[in-house]
């Protein structure tokens, strides 16, 4: 059978588009908003704040073991929302689509974007697409930009961190980063790790019952924990202490990472959060946590303290502490 | 100077190679350099090469110096 | 408290009690990342100091060779082949990261052999390996080198940049400037070439050596054997990675290199040219060498103004004592190569350093 392939003209906004939009969008994502088909979405929303987050996503391979690209723009933004302290709501989304792309594989995009989105509760009410001249993109990117709503009281920022608050992440780290490098030509290995992209949307309940305990929560994707948590002891001006054994990392990410002379401190994680969190209330937190499939191996791996502000220090195992700095450039497989 | 990561063999392959395994990571390394290494045995690999097979029978576990240290106590 | 680290601390504990002023240096940058990675350096009293020495081969890599490279990849229809380690040293004007962006085809690998890969892959390009590394990596090399010329594959060459360990710490010993008291040797490197080379070393010149792994507990285990080697006045070379590190080496390897390199004279960072202290490849494979194909002339030093990363590489200064340390050179810009490696004593004091009181 002859492969339906993306054509310019699937992008010339006539009839191509058209057909395009209504067999592979609008078919896996039909709702109320989105069916009248209009310039833009219009739609209601429930008095509060709002947050508003948007990220592209462009990734090689488009399918990886545990999600895909589409997954992926879905669960980026929703956990964008969520660290926000948002119930998120309505999703938006362009497609910057190469010419000769294979039509299968954005159906099985668009329809893990639908999955997701609707196992999170957010809609997708509009969208885009254009298609580029082959060569001009790497197959297809995506954006996605979303909104949710901030329930009143709720309030996460660095600045409401203090000294002695305790740090969490809500689970083992490093596998995204590992199970994508795998993928990639020229690393000719095999793991059985697999990308924990997922959309953490049940946070919501944490974030709503704990308003005034969980101070700031933030995801730790490109750049790794490590990056994040020098991201946030700048902007909270406090220093931040972490216990290096008590990060979870599975032996299959420590291996790989030994292997390849890489530090999963530093890498990619698109299914985890770190929360900063009131010491007196943590224990509630953690027991919360652990009820929630996807937090289940949430771990306190360090505290806020009022020396060294600014910075990240890191216990051994020996016991000695030394500063863990942000990546710089790319983190690439190495042999020295 | 030189990563390396001790790997077990878990199947000797063609053309001197062999797939081995890290904590369950798998990858296949030239043999070349180790020919008398076999199935099971541990060996330490640097570039996708076997460098060399690790003598497990001096487990670092021994802890060379462990009764001298308490001696001295 | 596990076995181990109730040993480790039993070791270290040991290792406090010395009261003597002792000098230490690691050559291997493997264990200058381990000792930054763990925090043993900040754990050793003051009278026990650790210098990083020659052993990132990324680091001696001389300028003059950085920007060969630079103008090789520059010519059209080559890809380049790299271990990731290179692709953010500086040259004079430029880096590999830089080229990629400008356009050249540079690629990077985890072993050599994906090179070839690469080369029956695109039978109507050039492609290079851009060889690096010690004794450790060169049989890595040479056995590509075999397998290509094996397969007649014309348009795979290897850039070598080789060097080997045993000349460069004799410069080291020799230096009257240098005060070491014992060395750590390199675990990988001895692991092809044996501990005979050291035998040499520890008979003229009167100091230990103690060939040791790469996990903390190898490491504590290392310093332990040299500090008792120096209290008691003796001078021997020991091996405390025993389970990998014969006393032959792996002679299969050592064979390897020996068939597909010849030692040549080489420039060293920091240390200037050391006779013998280079590999290239073997008159029987001079086809396979990019420096003739491609007729890549050798570049002459240009000194990068304020950068000690010579003085760094010889132990001479730690790298804090650098002027430009984290103030001009830092590991996201990088002046000299020792910020820029991994396992570069400058990147590795940047990113582990150990942290005392106040930030003040």
């Amino acid at each position: 059978m002859k492969q339906e392939r993306i054509l310019m003209a699937h992008g010339s906004g006539g009839l191509m588009s058209q057909r395009l939009i209504e067999e592979i969008f609008k078919s896996a994502w039909d709702n109320e908003i989105m069916a009248p088909m209009l310039d833009g979405a219009v739609f209601e929303i429930p008095a509060g704040r709002l947050a508003m987050s948007t990220d592209s996503f462009v990734i090689t391979p488009l399918f990886f073991p545990g999600g895909d690209i589409g997954k992926l723009s879905v669960c980026g933004t929703v956990n964008d929302l969520v660290a926000c302290g948002a119930h998120p709501m309505y999703l938006s989304t362009a497609f910057i689509i190469e010419e000769g792309f294979s039509l299968a594989d954005l159906r099985r995009i668009a329809g893990s974007m639908a999955a997701t989105a609707k196992e999170t509760g957010i809609k997708l009410i509009t969208g885009d697409t254009k298609v580029v001249e082959k060569g001009s993109a790497d197959g297809i990117f995506i954006n996605t930009t979303g909104i949710g709503v901030i329930k009143e009281g709720i309030d996460l920022r660095p600045s409401r961190i203090v000294p002695g608050d305790l740090i969490i992440v809500t689970g083992y780290i490093g596998d995204h980063g590992l199970s994508i490098l795998a993928q990639r030509e020229g690393l000719r290995f095999s793991t059985p790790a697999v990308s924990d992209c997922a959309p953490l949307y049940q946070l919501t309940t944490l974030t709503d019952k704990y308003q005034q305990a969980i101070k700031c929560m933030r995801d730790p994707t490109r750049g790794g924990l490590a990056t994040v948590l020098n991201e946030i002891a700048q902007q909270a001006g406090a220093g931040i202490n972490i216990t290096e054994a008590a990060v979870p990392v599975s032996e299959v990410v420590k291996g790989a990472s030994d292997m390849l002379g890489m530090d999963p401190l530093y890498m990619a994680n698109e299914g985890k959060m770190v929360l900063f969190v009131s010491a007196e209330a943590s224990h509630d937190i953690m027991a919360d946590l652990k009820k929630i499939p996807l937090t289940s191996h949430a771990s306190i791996i360090g505290e806020v303290t009022s020396t060294a502000t600014g910075m990240v220090l890191i216990e051994t195992e020996l016991g000695a502490r030394r500063i863990l700095g942000m990546l710089e450039g790319e983190h690439v497989p190495r042999i020295c | 100077m030189c990563l390396g990561v001790p790997a077990k063999v878990i199947e000797i392959r063609e053309n001197s190679t062999a797939l081995v395994d890290v904590n369950g990571n798998q990858t296949e390394i030239n043999i070349r350099l180790t020919p008398e290494v076999q199935l099971d045995q541990y060996v330490l690999v640097h570039a996708g090469f076997a460098m060399e097979i690790i003598d497990e029978s001096i487990a670092r576990e021994t802890m060379q110096y462990l009764e001298e240290i308490m001696q001295y106590e | 408290m596990n076995e181990i680290s109730q040993y480790q601390q039993k070791l270290l504990q040991a290792i406090q009690k010395v009261s003597k002023s002792i000098t230490l240096m690691e050559v291997c940058g493997t264990h200058t990342m381990a000792i930054a990675k763990s925090g043993i350096r900040e754990l050793l009293p003051e009278n026990i100091t650790l210098l990083s020495g020659p052993g990132c081969p990324v680091c001696v890599t001389s300028q003059g060779d950085i920007d060969a490279i630079i103008e090789m990849v520059q010519i059209k229809d080559i890809i380049l082949v790299t271990f990731g380690d290179m692709i953010r040293v500086p040259g004079t004007n430029s880096s590999l990261q830089e080229e990629r962006s400008k356009g050249a085809d540079i690629r990077i690998a985890y072993s050599p052999l994906d090179a070839l890969r690469i080369a029956r892959k695109n039978p109507h390009k050039e492609v290079v390996f851009l060889g690096i590394g010690f004794e450790t990596t060169a049989p890595a090399i040479a056995i590509t080198v075999e397998q290509a010329s094996a397969e007649q594959l014309r348009n795979f060459s290897v850039f070598s940049l080789h060097k080997v360990v045993p000349p460069a710490l004799e410069h080291i010993f020799s230096d009257q400037e240098i005060r070491v008291d014992g060395l750590i040797c390199p675990g990988h490197v001895s692991m092809i070439i044996g501990t005979g080379p050291y035998d040499i070393l520890t008979e003229k010149y009167k100091k230990p050596c103690v060939v040791t792994g790469f996990e903390t507990i190898d490491i504590l285990e290392g310093i332990y054997m040299l500090i008792k080697q120096i209290s008691q006045g003796e001078a021997k070379t020991e091996t405390q990675y025993r389970r990998l590190v014969k006393r032959e080496g792996n002679l299969i390897a050592r064979q390897a290199i020996d068939q597909v390199f010849e030692l040549v004279d080489a420039k060293w960072r920091g240390l200037g040219l050391i006779e013998q202290s280079g590999l290239a490849l073997h008159h029987a494979y001079a086809e396979m060498d990019a420096r003739l194909k491609f007729n890549i002339a050798e570049k002459a030093e240009i000194p990068i103004k304020g950068c000690a990363c010579g003085e760094v590489l010889t132990g001479k200064i730690i790298p804090t004592a650098c002027k430009l340390f984290g103030k001009a050179c830092t590991p996201l810009n990088p002046v000299g190569p020792c910020m820029v490696s991994q396992e570069g004593s400058c990147a590795a004091y940047y990113r582990y350093t150990p942290w005392k009181g106040s930030n003040k």
